[in-house]
Formats: structure tokens, sequence, C-alpha cells
């Protein structure tokens, strides 16, 4: 079941993740064969199994919301790749 | 007693007794370790940030503290740190172009708990980027280079950490094992690694791949420097919500030179046909050490579901990572393109430069995985099978003390062997897989050198069970001499 180069697009799309032409002739192809290596899965009986989503027996882990100092703001802000004053700056979210 | 030859070669224990009757002053074990970095990183390349100068205050430091008679296991050792782990005023980049200069605001637990100890932290570590990937060559950086032959790879993802220790460069190192990235290059570079139980140490300041399956763990060259550095670092950390709240045992009482009582098995779905001759003769040789060593060694373990755990593990990874990584959208830190014609376009062009291959290509995988019409197909199907292959586990320590089985299907591939051919690289995790699936603690111990290269076996225990993994592993050390081998550099 190979990947048509829309579905490439519009997973790229989703994921937010500019790709040139190469990349997606290539993962075109790439993530084809590996979604057909996973085919091998549809075999598996998996009736009545329910899933794991992570291995320990935990559940609804709660602690207490005590309130505490906040890292200092020029902390923070050391690693703003666009900054104005005490904000961290980008392009217009909403159109005009 | 004379002072060994040299310092930057000695284990974290007999350091930490030379440092302890005075005989070595931190200052001069950092000092040797710093000069073999500089003797030999430009062949390994094993680093990517090097902080010297921390490094000897820490020293220094340490030196003061052990001068007022403070102890503590780790108290002025050099360590590296895989470059995944977030340490405070030092950069962490991930092996990424996209956190190339990032520089975190606070320490992860693991190094809270190592200064709290007293370590010397001479650099962060190579890694495949993002922590995805088998052999280091992945990294955005440059390649690190397997001491043992400078043409192939050490194995990945903990690529730096491996070769780090095993060249001297550090007397241990912490990485991280999400499908195998501590246990394959400990295996393909002769040094010991160890993965515990998710669970067993905090995940506050790893930066997050697959979130349910990340586990950090030591990478040393000795099992009772492993029990050593998985003490000062397990524990429960409210931060971390899969943090357990499992008690830790004192791990060096459990490192006892014999395996009687114990029953180990084998699975054999670990041995299958056209296996690499090296690693099954090493493998057959080391059952043999345990069965004199007073172990039974059950041969007849079956773990039927194990040819799938690497479709399983593939989908249910790059799904965890393709919502962690959502978070490089360059607006609060790391690397940003601020030339696009709008937010979107920036968005998109920051994470197309700034993201390598494997990890676009993982993160495509994943959001392929959980989107609409796909998931139950692929997301919840592989959920589904990991429960299969953790109940298999479970069934197999019923009657059994820990499995033991291959970490590697082959010794070291060469540099740029596997690129190009995505699949191909996966399958070198195909016996580390599992454990994560299972969220089991795991040990790499080398067991012998065919054609010069190291090979290993891994000790699989049950749940929390880190204590048996390490008495096997040291038992079997201890009975034999790989080691005490080091690369010829």
């Amino acid at each position: 079941m190979p990947l048509t180069r829309d579905e490439v697009q519009h997973i790229a799309k989703l994921a937010r993740l500019g790709l040139s032409e190469d990349d997606i002739a290539r993962f075109q192809e790439q993530l084809s064969s590996i979604l057909d290596y996973f085919q091998a899965l549809r075999r598996v009986d998996t009736e009545n199994v329910p899933p794991t989503s992570h291995t320990l027996p935990l559940q609804n882990v709660m602690r207490e919301d005590d309130p505490r100092p906040p890292f200092e703001k020029e902390t923070v802000l050391a690693n703003a790749p666009q900054r104005e004053d005490d904000c961290f700056r980008v392009r217009a979210v909403l159109e005009e | 007693m004379p002072v060994p030859e040299p310092l930057y070669a000695l284990t974290v224990h007999e350091a930490a007794e030379l440092l302890a009757r005075r005989e070595v002053s931190s200052l001069e074990l950092t000092r040797a370790v710093l000069d073999r970095i500089h003797q030999v990183d430009d062949r390994i390349r094993a680093f990517l940030t090097l902080c010297e100068d921390e490094a000897l205050q820490q020293a220094r430091e340490a030196d003061g503290r052990l001068a007022r008679d403070e102890t503590s296991p780790l108290m002025g050792i050099p360590g590296a740190i895989k470059d995944v782990i977030c340490t405070k005023g030092i950069r962490t980049t991930c092996g990424s172009r996209i956190l190339d200069n990032f520089v975190p605001p606070f320490d992860a637990f693991v190094i809270e708990r190592l200064k709290e100890s007293g370590f010397v932290m001479v650099g962060k570590t190579n890694m495949d980027e993002f922590a995805m990937g088998s052999s280091g060559e992945n990294s955005a950086f440059h390649p690190t280079h397997n001491p043992w032959d400078l043409e192939r790879v050490p194995g990945g993802s903990s690529a730096g950490s491996a070769a780090a220790v095993a060249s001297g460069e550090a007397l241990f190192a912490l990485g991280s094992d999400t499908g195998g990235s501590i246990r394959q290059p400990a295996c393909l570079s002769g040094v010991v690694g160890f993965k515990p139980t998710y669970g067993r140490v905090s995940r506050f300041g790893l930066v997050a791949f697959g979130s349910s399956l990340d586990q950090i763990g030591p990478l040393t060259k000795g099992v009772r420097d492993a029990a050593i550095v998985l003490r000062c670092i397990a524990g429960h950390d409210p931060r971390d919500s899969t943090s357990a709240e499992v008690d830790v045992p004192e791990y060096e009482q459990s490192l006892v030179p014999d395996l009687r009582g114990l029953r180990l098995g084998v699975p054999r779905e670990y041995f299958p046909e056209g296996m690499d001759q090296g690693v099954r003769d090493a493998m057959e040789a080391a059952l043999r050490t345990m069965e004199d060593l007073g172990a039974e060694v059950d041969r007849e373990v079956s773990l039927p579901s194990t040819p799938h755990a690497l479709a399983v593990y593939y989908i249910i990874a790059p799904s965890e990572a393709s919502a962690n990584l959502a978070r490089y959208d360059g607006v609060k830190y790391g690397f940003s393109h601020t030339e696009g014609q709008d937010m979107w376009d920036n968005m998109e062009k920051t994470r197309q430069f700034g993201f390598g291959d494997e990890v676009k290509r993982r993160i495509m995988l994943g959001t392929y995985a959980l989107s609409a019409g796909y998931y139950d197909a692929y997301y919840l199907k592989a959920q589904k099978v990991r429960t299969l292959i953790r109940r298999e586990f479970d069934a197999a320590f019923q009657s059994h003390d820990a499995l033991v089985a291959p970490v590697s299907p082959t010794p070291a591939f060469k540099i740029g062997e596997k690129v190009d051919d995505p699949l191909q690289m996966y399958l070198s995790d195909v016996f580390t897989i599992p454990v994560n699936i299972a969220g089991l603690p795991a040990i790499s111990v080398p067991c012998g050198f065919p054609g010069g290269l190291p090979v290993g076996f891994q000790v699989i225990g049950k749940p929390f069970d880190e204590a048996t993994v390490l008495r096997v592993a040291y038992a079997y050390e201890q009975a034999t001499e790989w080691h005490k081998r080091r690369p010829p550099l």
C-alpha cells in the first residue's frame, strides 16, 4: 500500500514540517516500505487484548499544587530567538 | 600502594578508593581525563561540548569536600553526560541543529543527584539527533568513531557516551535508552550499559523522545560501577509523574561472584537462523560460564511475539516523538527561521532546516500513525501487541529469575554502511527493543571480541529487580577477563 505524493504532503502539513521536492520523493518511497513492514501486525490476534500505554501500575498521579517561584524573566528570555521588551517576538498569528 | 597509571583508565570504584585515601586528588584525576580527551578525541569525536573550566572548579570543590571527610561514591569522579540531558548553564543540543544554541535554565533530576554526590562533569556527549538512531551517524554535528576500529560506528544513540567510556575520556557516562540506545552502543563499544526499569530513574530534564519508553542509565567500564551510578540516580521524583515510589536497594550488596540458586531463561527467538556466528559462539560460551557459576540455564524459553516488537516500537516511539517534538516551533528557544512569508511558513521552515532526515522521517511516521483513519490500525494495534509482549515476559518470569539474550545481532558495522536504508538500521535494535516495550531493566555486558570487535549479552530482569540483573552480570564479568580489555588508541 504505497503512500501517494499527496498523502506525504498532507502528513507534512499536519506535522508543520516543510519538505523539499527531494524529501517528498524520498519519504514517499521510504515511508511506504516501512508501513509495508508494519502490515505484519495485522496478522496478530488482539481480540479482547487491552492496549498498553505505559508499563507502570500507575493511574492519575496527584501532588499538592504548591505555589513555587517561577524562573526569572531573564533566564527564560535568554533563549528567545527574537525578543521585544519582555516578550517573545513572533510574526502576526491572526490575519488582518 | 603505588598509584596506578594511567589515571584515566581507572574504574569509578578504583578511583573512589584512591580519592578516599588521598592518594590521588580529584584535580589530578580530572586533569588526567581532560588530557586524555585532548589526546584522543580528534579521532573519537565523543564530545559535543567540553566543560573544562567548570570541571576543574568542580574537582577543586570535591577535593575540599573530601578534605572535610565528606564521602559519597561519585565524589570527585569525572563523568560525561549525553547531550539529551539538561544541564543548567551548559548548552544541551540533543545532537540537533534545532537546539544548537539552547542553554537550559535548569538541571535534570539526575544531574541534581550527581552534583549532590560531587561528580565532575567533563562534557556533553555526541548522539543521534533526539536519540533517534543506532549508530551515532544521525548527529547533526559529526559522527563518533568506535574506539576499537575508527572506521566503524560505536553504536547509538548514546554514541559519544559509549565511546568516551571505552576510550578513557570519562570514568563513567549517562545515556538514555528508548529502544536500546544505552545497551547497543555499550555492546558495540565494549563497555557495560544499564537501562533501568521504566520509572526507576526520573525523566525530569531528559528531553523527551518516546515518553512511555525513555529511561536514563549508566555506561561504565564494569558492573560494580553501573551499580554505584544507578544507586546515585535512582529514586522517586514528584516532577516526573511516571517516577515510581519504589525503594532503591544498596545495589552493591547484590554483587556476589556466583549464580547458585538462580534459574536463567534463554528465549529462543533471540537466536534466529542465519545469526552472526561470532555473536552466537560468544553467547554459547557465556551461557556455559553461567552454568559453571552455578546457574540453571533453561534454553527452551519462548517469547513468541518477539518478531513483532520492531513494528510495535516503530509505531509507538515515532507516534510519541511526533507529539513531543511539536514543541520545536522556533518561538521560545532554539533555531528559528524568521524570513518566511508568515507565521506558518516560518514554523514549517524552522522545522525543515532545524531537523535532520531521521527525525523528519519519524515525525512523519508518527503523525501518520496517529492521524484520522489510521489510529486504530497502527497506534492502537501496536499498543495491543505491546500488551502481548509484556504478558509473555511476565509469564517467563514466573519460572525464571532473569533472561539472557544477545544485545546486537552483529558487531559494529562500518560508518556509512546503513545510512541509506532506514529499515536495515532499525533492525540493529531488534533484540533491545522488546525490553523497552515491556518496561524492564536490562544490562549489556561484554562477552567476547570475535574479529577484534566487542560483542555482548544482556541480562533482562523483572520490573524493579535491578539487583538480580546486576548479580548475574557481575558474577559473569568477574569470571572472565573481557572487562579488562582496552582499545588500542
